[in-house]
Parts: structure tokens; C-alpha cells; sequence
């Protein structure tokens, strides 16, 4: 029964998503007041249906309802209860319907967060995300719909996906898609501010928290994604360049330049049509990133193997959405021309370049990532491109970018002298090199020269985001949240660079085989396996091995990896003993029994790599930050009520 | 210097920082570019033998060695018409099995056995990765047109 009250739901819901659609648009284009009123009732409707086919699925899941294939493909009788909530979004199907229910929270956030905004833009915007909730409802509908029934129904579940059954990686899909479906919001703004043919820097003030808080969860899901693939997949690694990676990271980065160009066009009114092509760019890149993943064209442990159906309508959608988007942007960008001008040297420029280098390192992953596919499909061979390619082609434009940044952040609009702060600037950049050179040297040994230049330039950021904070406070002059938001965010970029950077020189590992009683040293550490013991968990069988640490005889820790068989599924899976303090992990997984009573170990020393993932949720909550600073709370002020004649004019 | 002047400098400076930077990368894109190979390419010697790449198919049951104890394993990779053995040292992936398709990255030893540095395995029990799915299909298609070798 639920699962039919959830199809009709969202039946309802696609039905809703079509009149928010043209109400939206046409009540703005045509400025009538009652169109535009409905809009927003069929936003609420629209939210509220979703939320039931939702409430739906995650039911059916809660009983154990086998008689729905998709509970039946991804659920157990054994499944802990926590895990068969995350199961809903274990696979594509469900996947898909949180991504639509994703795409309503922020539409609905967006109709109640409005009242600083002009109606007939709020109205625009709507519409523009109305169409893009309809194309997904719609690819539910036809393609992946998750209430179909298994008749005669499943006695059992085949289980969620081992990998999948860890707390890290049931909010991983939720965080990673309130961001890709944030895009749409910058999306749907550039779109509503060129149908306007108006762009202003009162725009730019209204997209901002929403690209910001958008490119936020953009970082936590990308994080925990990488974080889960530390522990739980990766043996170790953090990063691997895997097609869908990128295809999360490439948003990411234009993401980033989004948020920065939108600083110059709220501020000086400058790169308006730039901001306009990013804003296109990042929602193009989350639907690539969808297509990537659900069509099976890529090779990849999130692959699954799919319908090629699927593919062909996500194909269709995002060309018809990044079509019409850039069409659009051919005929009115013209229209967005500012003449302010600025000096070479100026914050602008900074920022110019920034973006420069930003969008540089997103098109050289892009050509990784996507030109073996093209090779195939015009059958010119298989191939795949190495991780190398993408850590030179990332690093090359991220180091002059980072280096820019610590002056950047200090440079004033218009024309920069660095008057004030020039002296302090260089005085931090010696502090930097010296204590960037002496102390990995004296902690690790010295590696190599781009190693050190990394770490030098990732303190001269951290040391110099600090200090307009610093000095604000020190003379008792006002600290805006945006100005604290943009120094903790730096400072979490540079924490998450030392990290990166010390990890990938200084780690250590090895791969060997051990019986219990033998023990094996890696960086420093002894490693002793105690012993060997079968335990059983709600719904798997395990090896667990006891591995006692040490240094110098003096005891660091007692890990207890396990290598897990699931019952139902039968994979083997591994779960590292992780042993981590703030500067270092020890990292043991368990390979395989090799016979004789010996196992294959993988033994790991990872310096300072936790400051990975605390580096991007310091940068995350600098975003947050930023997004209460007072001025966006503001209403409409009288240039406002200027800018857009129509409505606010008659109530002015 | 004119302004005019000045800008065809800056001009001329960021074509030139460009232009190395796409020449940089797209040298570092053709040394890092990893080719597939299949089971029937590597026997046909369309293998290279100076560089890595990767090359993919099914493990077949028992083919599978390695000595008690040790971390060297032996085992063989088939696209059904032919072979390739494949030495490896080092822990496996959880989901390498027999029966399974999987694929191995690495370099082609003197003796024909190819080296691999790395070997991958999918998550999924019913996936099979495209490459290898797709030459395993090729091999099945030729067997259908072309006659059944009598052995």
C-alpha cells in the first residue's frame, strides 16, 4: 500500500513541478501577480508530495516490505535499522528520488527566503528550478521508478551493499547531493537575471549565500566521501582521480570561482557575464557528474551496471538544460557589459586570476576524465588516464593560486599598493619559509623541494588569513561574519594543503604476510599480531586480528581490523584498525589468509592526514560563516525598488 | 611605452604562460595515458613491452597459486580465446576471485608473464568491468562467425 501511495505522490509531485514551471515564468514575464502567487502554493505542493513518496520508500524499507523490488534489491531482515534508512539511498533508484526531494527543500528554502528579493526575480527562479524538478521527476517516472513491485514478493532482501553499511557513508550521498542540486540555485538565478536582461550587484548579494552554502555541502560530501574511501575501501588512499571524483570535484571547483566572482559582481560590479557562464558551468558539470555515474559509461567502483535508457534521458536533460542556458547566455550576455575598469595590480585582479586557475584545473581534469570515453565510444581503443596526469595537471595551477592568495586576501579593490599590510605579509612569508623548511625537516627528513614549497605556502596562507581578523580585533573595529567566514575558510584551505602535502611525501607502507607471534617495524613502529579470532556481527562473519603497537618497547595502541564476510551478499570486506592521533595514523588492514596460519597485512604510517579532512570542514564552516553576515539579511532598499520597475514600484 | 604597447605585452605574456602551461599538461596527458589491453592482444604481441598498461578478463577456476606464506601470487586472466599470466606481490583486493573478471595494471616481463603492480576487482557480484565485458563479447561474436577450432 505504501509503496502505491508513494507512486502516486510523486506522480503528483511531477504534476506540481509543471505549473510552478510556467506560473513561474510566465507570471513574471507577463507581470501578473496572481500567476506569481500560485507559483509558490505549487512550490509547497510540489515539496509536500515529494516528501510523501519519500516517507514512502523510507517506509517500505522500515518494514521490510520484499514485495518492492527496489527494498527487496538493497535491504535485509538483518539489516540494523539505522542502515536500512540509509539503505534508501543505497542505489539509483532511491538515490534518484532524494536527489528530487533534495532539489524541493532547496526550492521551498528558496520561495520562504525571498523577502529580500523582488518578486518577479523569486517568481523566475522558481519557474527555472520547476523545470528542472519536473525533468527529474519525470526520469523517475519513466526510467527508475523505486516503488515498481516484485511479484510474488522476495522471502528475503539481497542486502545493502556492504561498502555501503558505515555511518560515514550514509551521509555522504545526502551532503554530496545538497550540494550537486545547490548548483541549480545559481542556476536558476543566472537564468532568471538574463531572461530579466538586469544584473546588478543586488544580484550578485541575493546569489551569493545560496552559492556559498551550496559549494559548502559541496565540500562536507566530498570530504566524508573521501574520508569513508580512506577507511573503508581504499586501503589507505584518500583520493584516487576516479572518474566520479572528479566528477564531484569538478563542480567543486567551479564552485569555488563562482563564490569569488561573486564577491567582484556584488562588490564592484565587474565580471557579471563570467559569473553568469559559471553559474551555468557548475549546475552543467553536477548533471555530468549524474550522467557519468548513472550510465554506466565509466569505469568505477560507483558504477553499477545500468540502463543505458538511463543514460540517454540524463543526456537528453542536461542538453537541453545547458543548451537552452548557454543559448540564452549567446543572446543576452551582450547586455552585461561594465565599464568600471581596475588596476593590474588589485583585488580584482587577485580574484581574476583565481578563477583563471581555477577554471584551468577543472578543464584539465575534465579532459582526463572525459577523453578516454570519447576514445571509446568512437572505438579508437581503451584507455584509461593514470592518477599522475591529474596531481601534475591539479597541482600546477593550484600552487601559483595558492600563492596568490595570501596577498590577495589583503589587496584592496580598484588599485592595490599593500601599503599597510606589506611589511606584515613579508614578515609572515619568512616565518613561513623557515618554519616550512625546519620543521617537516626535523619531524620527517627532507623530501623534496616542491614538498617544501607546498608547506611554505600553505602556512604563508594560513599565518595571513589571520590577520586582518587579528588586526580588526586589536583595534576594537567591527569583525563582519563575511570577513571571518573568508579568513576560517583560507585557514582550512591551508590546514587541508599541509595535510595533503605531508601525507603524500612522508607516508609509509608496506605489504606482508605475518602468523600471530610475528611482528614487522614501519616507520619507527613495531607492529605485533597477538592473535587471530572469529567474531560475528548483526549480519556478517569475521577474522579479526589483534595487532599490538609499539615504540621502543613503549606501547602506542591495539588495533583490531577485521576482514567481513556478510551473509547474504558474501563479499569479503575489509575494516582497517586505524590507530590516529591528531599528527599521525597507524593503519592496519588485514589482506588475505595465505595458509600456514599467516594472513597478509598491509601496514601503513600516514602523517598529519586527519588534517585533510579537518582542513575542508574548517573551510566548509567558513562558508557557513560567511553566509550570516548582516547585509544578507537585508530588504529591499530603495535602489532595489529602482531596479526592478513592475512590482516593487507600485508598492513604493 | 604606450599603453597600447603595454597591452600586447601582457597580452603576448599570457598567450606565452598558456601556451606552456597546455604544453606541460598535455605532455604529462601522454605519458600517464594507460592502454587496455586484451588477453588476445597481449598473445598477438600488440602489446607494448616498454610501458605500462593495463590489461583485463576473467580469472578462470584453479588457475589461482601462490605458496603457502607468501605474498607472491600466480594466476592467469583469459578472454576465453587466450591467456595471460600474471604475477603479482602484494595484498589482493577483497573481491578478487575465481570465476571473476578483474584487471590488472602493469608491465610485460621478458619471459611473456606480465608484472602487475596493481590488480582491481569491481564491488558489485553482478558487474563486470566495460573493457572487460566487452572483450570477452567480441571473443564470443567471433566464435559465432568464424568455426569452431577442433581440438
Amino acid at each position: 500500500m505504501a509503496a502505491e501511495l508513494g507512486h502516486f505522490a510523486l506522480i503528483l509531485a511531477f504534476c506540481l513541478s509543471l505549473p510552478q514551471a510556467f506560473f513561474g515564468l510566465a507570471g513574471a514575464a507577463w507581470r501578473r501577480p496572481h500567476w506569481i502567487a500560485l507559483t509558490t502554493r505549487a512550490v509547497a505542493g510540489h515539496f509536500v508530495f515529494t516528501a510523501i513518496a519519500f516517507a514512502c520508500l523510507s517506509y517500505a524499507f522500515y518494514v521490510n516490505d520484499f514485495s518492492v523490488l527496489y527494498v527487496a534489491q538493497n535491504s535485509n531482515s538483518e539489516l540494523p535499522t539505522f542502515y536500512r534508512f540509509a539503505a534508501v539511498w543505497g542505489a539509483h533508484e532511491g538515490s534518484l528520488l532524494m536527489w528530487l526531494l533534495v532539489q524541493a527543500i532547496w526550492t521551498v528554502s528558496v520561495a520562504a527566503f525571498s523577502r529580500n528579493m523582488p518578486q518577479v526575480m523569486t517568481s523566475r527562479v522558481l519557474g527555472v528550478l520547476g523545470l528542472i524538478s519536473a525533468g527529474f521527476a519525470l526520469f523517475i517516472l519513466m526510467t527508475s521508478n523505486p516503488f515498481d513491485r516484485l511479484w510474488p514478493a522476495a522471502v528475503d532482501g539481497r542486502d545493502l551493499n556492504p561498502l555501503l553499511q558505515d555511518p560515514a557513508l550514509a551521509i555522504h550521498p545526502p551532503m554530496l547531493y545538497i550540494g550537486y542540486v545547490g548548483m541549480s540555485v545559481p542556476f536558476a538565478f543566472a537564468v532568471a537575471a538574463m531572461l530579466e536582461g538586469k544584473l546588478d550587484s543586488l544580484w550578485a548579494r541575493w546569489v551569493r549565500p545560496w552559492a556559498t552554502v551550496a559549494w559548502m555541502f559541496l565540500t562536507i560530501g566530498i570530504a566524508l566521501g573521501s574520508w569513508w574511501a580512506y577507511y573503508e575501501l581504499g586501503w589507505g588512499g584518500w583520493w584516487f582521480w576516479d572518474p566520479v571524483e572528479n566528477a564531484s570535484f569538478m563542480p567543486w571547483l567551479i564552485g569555488t570561482a563562482l563564490i569569488h566572482s561573486l564577491a567582484v559582481t556584488e562588490k564592484r560590479g565587474l565580471f557579471k557575464s563570467w559569473t553568469l557562464l559559471l553559474s551555468i558551468t557548475g549546475f552543467s558539470l553536477s548533471l555530468l557528474g549524474t550522467f557519468l555515474v548513472r550510465s554506466g559509461v565509466i569505469e568505477s567502483v560507483h558504477a553499477f551496471a545500468s540502463d543505458p535508457a538511463r543514460g540517454l534521458f540524463i543526456l537528453i536533460f542536461m542538453t537541453a538544460c545547458v543548451g537552452g542556458a548557454l543559448a540564452l547566455y549567446a543572446w543576452r550576455a551582450p547586455m552585461f557589459r561594465s565599464n568600471a575598469g581596475f588596476a593590474p595590480v588589485s583585488r580584482e585582479s587577485f580574484l581574476l586570476l583565481n578563477n583563471v586557475l581555477l577554471v584551468a584545473a577543472t578543464a584539465l581534469i575534465l579532459l582526463g576524465t572525459l577523453y578516454p570515453m570519447f576514445l571509446d565510444a568512437l572505438n579508437l581503443g581503451k584507455i584509461s588516464v593514470g592518477p599522475p596526469y591529474f596531481t601534475v595537471a591539479f597541482v600546477i595551477p593550484m600552487l601559483p593560486m595558492v600563492f596568490l592568495l595570501a596577498p590577495g586576501m589583503h589587496a584592496s579593490w580598484k588599485r592595490a599598493t599593500f601599503e599597510r599590510t606589506k611589511a606584515t605579509l613579508a614578515r609572515l612569508l619568512l616565518a613561513a619559509v623557515v618554519l616550512g623548511v625546519a620543521v617537516p625537516g626535523i619531524a620527517y627528513g627532507w623530501h623534496s623541494a616542491i614538498t617544501s614549497v607546498g608547506i611554505i605556502v600553505a602556512l604563508w596562507v594560513a599565518f595571513s588569513s589571520l590577520v586582518e581578523p587579528v588586526s580588526r580585533w586589536r583595534k576594537g573595529h567591527s569583525l563582519p561574519a563575511s570577513i571571518i567566514g573568508m579568513s576560517v575558510a583560507h585557514f582550512g584551505l591551508a590546514l587541508f594543503i599541509i595535510g595533503a602535502t605531508t601525507v603524500e611525501s612522508w607516508h609509509q607502507e608496506t605489504d606482508l604476510s605475518l602468523k600471530p607471534g610475528q611482528s614487522a617495524s614501519v616507520a619507527g613502529f613495531d607492529f605485533e599480531l597477538i592473535q587471530l579470532r572469529e567474531v560475528s556481527g548483526p549480519n556478517y562473519e569475521a577474522i579479526e586480528s589483534e595487532v599490538v603497537i609499539t615504540r621502543d618497547g613503549e606501547p602506542v595502541a591495539i588495533v583490531h581490523p577485521q576482514k567481513r564476510t556478510y551473509r547474504v551478499q558474501t563479499n569479503a570486506m575489509t575494516e582497517a584498525g586505524i590507530a590516529g592521533r591528531w599528527h599521525r595514523d597507524l593503519f592496519v588492514a588485514m589482506g588475505e589468509p595465505l595458509g600456514d596460519g599467516a594472513w597478509s597485512f598491509r601496514l601503513q604510517y600516514k602523517p598529519m592526514v586527519r588534517f585533510i579532512w579537518l582542513g575542508a570542514f574548517i573551510a566548509a564552516l567558513g562558508g557557513l560563516i560567511s553566509v550570516f553576515d548582516r547585509r544578507y539579511r537585508q530588504r529591499v532598499t530603495v535602489d532595489a525598488a529602482v531596479a526592478v520597475p513592475g512590482v516593487s514600484a507600485k508598492t513604493a | 611605452m604606450t599603453p597600447r604597447r603595454r597591452r600586447m605585452m601582457l597580452v603576448g605574456l599570457i598567450v606565452l604562460g598558456v601556451g606552456g602551461a597546455v604544453a606541460f599538461a598535455l605532455s604529462a596527458f601522454q605519458d600517464n595515458l594507460l592502454y587496455y589491453y586484451s588477453p588476445s592482444d597481449v598473445s598477438a604481441g600488440k602489446a607494448p613491452v616498454d610501458r605500462v598498461f593495463r590489461v583485463g578478463g576473467m580469472v578462470p577456476e584453479g588457475s589461482f597459486k601462490r605458496p603457502a606464506g607468501s605474498l607472491e601470487a600466480h594466476f592467469v586472466l583469459t578472454d576465453y580465446a587466450h591467456q595471460v599470466t600474471v604475477s603479482y606481490t602484494g595484498v589482493l583486493p577483497d573481491l578478487f576471485r575465481e570465476g571473476q573478471g578483474v584487471i590488472a595494471r602493469g608491465r610485460l616481463g621478458p619471459d611473456g608473464t606480465f608484472v602487475a603492480e596493481e590488480v582491481l576487482a569491481k564491488h558489485d557480484e553482478n558487474y563486470m568491468p566495460p573493457a572487460v565485458a566487452d572483450s570477452l563479447r567480441q571473443q564470443q561474436d567471433k566464435r559465432v562467425t568464424t568455426p569452431l577450432p577442433t581440438t
